[in-house]
């Protein structure tokens, strides 16, 4: 294996990562305000459906994605509503949300273009493009430092360096701002927080809603930057994915990168080297395939250590009185 | 025992009130890629419409949601008296055998399935023949000595395709480079553009500048990332040329829209049941040569073409079916 495989293994571990990384974090900020958030795959779905469609009709991505935003924000606020306001299960209430999305894209998708499901392959400016970075073509013949530029961090889609920027943003927020503050405390004991004298019922709607813009965001990638179009559950599970991350990452951010990551290179791998020889074994394609299946299933069965989820997740808070 | 005996009754009644309103309208039922798919699916569709607007008739259809759904399907039309029925699709075998034996008067059509019952004509098509024909013309038009192929579900018959093709790059280029990948090993493989875009990038890295997709919907994300990074597609079963004019070579073409045509226009008592191949000879497969792709087969290609088809239906060229023996000889 060369440098420049190397590199393309990489390249394509970004690309495979990013909507992964959007997704755990916008679960990251909902389930540390103490809302446990399994409708991530819907609402990337329904973001996926609407950056598409709007893109298509007006021919300018940047619509798109904001269509794609306030249609995930729409399905987050439905989430907040059920299981903040009405208090319902929060399970339930994301499984609800991930039906919904899958059958309510392929019947309006249907409908409004009659393409069984589709939209219209984008073209132009319908689709973010990969954006070449400064002096990339410039060093990209100094050894080593030039390739990693000019291959490895330039020529992505502007979503990527924004996931890739959400990360110390996340951080920041989360531990040294009041807001941060106040929403991992909502989700460790909301009595104490509303003690207080703060609204747990505000600071969890917000986290929601932040969830939402990062779940949207996540879908318009899959939809107009790796793909040219939306495609019947072309979420294909990357929202659970992004779930087990989220546990794999004990719920802090700079983990949820390298989870994110972790998951990002295997998906790389298990589509690069179908069959991997080992003298005379070969390990099959169906192995590679199934490798962050099987390493959601270890990660889960507790083998990194002790996973401690925000003690008031998925509980309602229900006021004193 | 009363009550019972009146359901019967009614139930009895109603089936044959429904059979008689309406008899002998054919029937279509598409698999889970949808009606719109454009490739497998949407062929079947145009032969259907071909033979509705020929003929002023009309047909009904039922389009697959679930695997669940099958036989229920199936069933549905066969009581309502619909004959043909035309089933699009391999996954449709297992519930069509359990469903065949049970409406002996009603003869069904399955396409890229095999069903041994007397009132059920099997369609198969010889996809290896095809994808040799585009083997030759993708390893022809290829400046690297690499060429891709990228399946669906891995199943033995995309890897029919995948074998034909390979056939047809070693004989035009003995020492050609193939690479091939295959999207998932569930029927999520058919609709996951963004893996068929991953794995074609993959193959591009590895030096193939045509990558041919036989994967549904995912192949829509194969032929875009091709257009997208410049290199050429190859398309299947419809006519795909025009989805990137100038960047999708050609498509392999399988008649499946001829197949349903003739099921629908044939008397009913007419149909031969038992299997039929669809090949070169019969023109079920082939390859698509239109506008959109006119400046990138040049005469000279066709020409080698055109021999290695004489040669295969004349028997010169044997293609190796990877169905017969789960195996490919030159991978």
């Amino acid at each position: 294996m060369d440098f420049a495989t190397i590199l393309q293994l990489l390249d394509s571990t970004v690309r495979s990562a990013t909507p992964l990384l959007l997704a755990c974090l916008a679960g990251l900020y909902s389930e540390r305000s103490g809302i446990f958030d399994i409708g991530l795959e819907g609402k990337m779905l329904i973001s996926a459906f609407f950056s598409a469609s709007v893109a298509a009709f007006t021919g300018n991505v940047w619509i798109g994605l904001l269509a794609g935003i306030a249609a995930s924000m729409v399905f987050a606020a439905l989430h907040g509503l059920a299981s903040i306001t009405f208090r319902g299960n929060q399970l339930i209430s994301g499984v609800a949300i991930n039906f919904l999305a899958a059958g309510m894209t392929v019947v309006l998708g249907d409908s409004w273009f009659q393409l069984g499901g589709r939209t219209p392959q984008l073209v132009g400016d319908g689709r973010f493009r990969d954006i070449t970075l400064p002096f990339a073509e410039a060093i990209a013949d100094v050894p080593l430092v030039g390739p990693i530029y000019s291959d490895l961090i330039s020529g992505h889609s502007i979503l990527v360096y924004m996931a890739f920027f959400f990360v110390p943003l996340t951080w920041w927020v989360l531990y040294r701002t009041r807001f941060g503050l106040r929403l991992r405390a909502v989700g460790e004991n909301p009595a104490a927080v509303d003690t207080a004298g703060i609204s747990v019922v505000r600071a969890r709607y917000s986290a929601v809603l932040i969830c939402g813009v990062l779940t949207g965001i996540a879908g318009a990638y899959l939809a107009t930057s790796l793909a040219a179009g939306f495609n019947k559950d072309m979420s294909a599970g990357r929202g659970f994915i992004a779930l087990a991350a989220l546990i794999f990452a004990k719920w802090r951010p700079w983990y949820a990168l390298y989870a994110s990551l972790l998951f990002g290179l295997l998906d790389a791998v298990g589509a690069r080297y179908q069959n991997i020889a080992i003298g005379e074994f070969v390990i099959p394609v169906q192995f590679m395939q199934a490798l962050p299946y099987i390493l959601t299933v270890v990660i889960l069965a507790g083998f990194v250590g002790k996973a401690i989820p925000p003690r008031a997740g998925g509980e309602p808070y229900v006021k004193e009185r | 025992m009363t009550l019972m005996k009146t359901f019967l009754g009614a139930a009895a009644a109603m089936a044959l009130s429904a059979g008689a309103a309406l008899a002998q309208d054919p029937a279509i039922i598409f698999d889970l890629g949808g009606k719109f798919d454009r490739s497998f699916n949407e062929a079947a569709w145009r032969g259907a419409e071909q033979w509705s607007e020929e003929t002023g008739n009309s047909y009904r259809e039922i389009e697959l949601q679930s695997d669940a759904q099958r036989e229920q399907a199936m069933r549905r039309l066969a009581e309502a008296g619909s004959n043909p029925i035309v089933m699009a699709g391999f996954s449709q075998a297992s519930a069509l055998e359990v469903v065949a034996p049970d409406y002996p008067d009603t003869t069904f059509v399955i396409i890229d399935g095999v069903v041994d019952a007397p009132n059920v004509r099997s369609v198969v098509f010889r996809e290896e023949q095809g994808s040799y024909l585009v083997g030759m013309l993708a390893a022809m038009a290829s400046e690297t000595g690499t060429v891709g192929f990228v399946g669906g579900m891995d199943i033995p018959l995309i890897s029919r395709f995948g074998c034909g093709y390979a056939q047809g790059a070693r004989a035009v280029d003995p020492d050609i480079e193939i690479i091939q990948n295959m999207t998932g090993t569930t029927p999520a493989a058919w609709n996951d553009p963004v893996r068929g875009g991953e794995l074609t990038r993959g193959q591009i890295s590895q030096g193939a500048d045509v990558v041919f997709a036989a994967a549904g919907g995912t192949g829509l994300g194969v032929l875009q990332t091709a257009a997208d990074e410049g290199i050429l597609g190859i398309g299947v079963d419809s006519n795909q040329n025009h989805l990137h004019p100038g960047s999708v070579l050609t498509s392999m073409l399988k008649r499946v829209d001829v197949a349903v045509y003739d099921a629908f226009s044939t008397p009913v008592e007419e149909i031969e049941t038992g299997l039929h191949f669809f090949g070169l000879e019969e023109d079920g497969v082939g390859y698509a040569l239109d506008e959109n792709n006119a400046d990138l087969i040049t005469e000279e290609m066709q020409a080698r073409v055109a021999e290695a088809r004489d040669a295969i239906i004349s028997g010169e060229i044997e293609v190796h079916n990877y169905s017969d023996d789960g195996a490919c000889p030159v991978m």
